[in-house]
């Protein structure tokens, strides 16, 4: 019985339209150099570099795991914006990392998320962090993120 | 080398500290006295997360965090090198301002194969936590 249905929005066409902005506004994304290479309606990849300065083991050479939670974190909470219609933030409330194989020294690493669920305040989300394939998982995360209410006026709810 | 360390552990937490990349981008350090550790990430403007609210990036926080862990896995036991991470699980439970993070971890289980840690990070007030963590390691050589 609403007077007016409620303006919806292609939030995900518009984050594709900014990949590289909404990483660049993020200085800690800035320093772990991850890059964000599609976004889909509640899915999202990207590309975290092997970078010298991330190096989290002298042995091996590979890459520290808190790199690759940032990674999963920030694709998560993406995955989650880019799920909905209006435009909202999301917080992560916590966030579990499985780690399966060390990633390998210098080589890319891709990751993807999805926003499997979505209520009025929580975004159910699911990562995975591969060289190549799915098959062959590096880590995997599952995440929950609060929405943030609208702000500055815009998208009452109903 | 400080001389008023008691763990001989110690030295070489902070050496490990100063060589490893990953520590050295984020910038923090290690106290540690006895089994005690406490480990500080300095307030640096790269930890941000969110600029227009001023908050700490919880890949950063996590990653302090797992730091940490890690490292007093490896202060009381007698490995040659840090342990490897199993998993790990971290709640959100405050935002992160632009301060000082402090870390204390404890090891709720020392197996011969997995250690069990928690983990816990504050600011001001060390009965409000910003971010906790659970996680496990393998402490095995195999």
């Amino acid at each position: 019985m609403n007077d007016k249905p409620k303006q919806q929005y292609d939030i995900a066409a518009i984050m594709n339209e900014n990949i590289n902005v909404m990483r660049d506004v993020v200085p800690w994304a800035n320093e772990t150099r991850f890059r964000v290479t599609k976004v889909e309606k509640g899915h999202v990849f990207g590309v975290q570099p092997w970078e010298a300065h991330l190096v989290g083991d002298l042995e091996t050479g590979v890459i520290h795991g808190g790199v690759i939670t940032t990674f999963l974190d920030n694709l998560c909470g993406m995955a989650c914006t880019s799920a909905m219609t209006e435009m909202r933030f999301v917080a992560t409330i916590d966030l579990r990392i499985d780690y399966m194989r060390p990633a390998e020294k210098g080589r890319d690493i891709i990751g993807e998320a999805e926003c499997y669920h979505l209520t009025r305040t929580v975004c159910f989300t699911r990562a995975w962090a591969y060289h190549e394939t799915r098959d062959k998982l590096i880590a995997t995360a599952a995440g929950t993120f609060a929405i943030n209410k609208a702000r500055l006026g815009g998208g009452s709810r109903k | 080398m400080n001389p008023q360390l008691t763990n001989p552990r110690a030295d070489e937490i902070d050496a490990i500290l100063k060589r490893l990349p990953f520590a050295q981008t984020l910038g923090m350090r290690c106290e540690v006295l006895g089994d005690e550790m406490t480990a500080i990430l300095p307030f640096q403007e790269k930890l941000i997360g969110n600029v227009a609210i001023r908050a700490l990036h919880g890949g950063a926080i996590a990653s302090f965090l797992e730091l940490t862990a890690m490292l007093q896995v490896f202060l009381i036991s007698d490995m040659p090198r840090p342990p490897k991470p199993i998993n790990l699980t971290i709640d959100y439970l405050r935002q992160g301002h632009a301060k000082d993070l402090y870390a204390r971890a404890y090891v709720l289980k020392m197996g011969r194969r997995m250690a069990s840690v928690r983990a816990e990070a504050w600011q001001e007030n060390r009965a409000e936590p910003v971010t906790a963590l659970m996680a496990h390691f393998l402490v095995a050589a195999e």
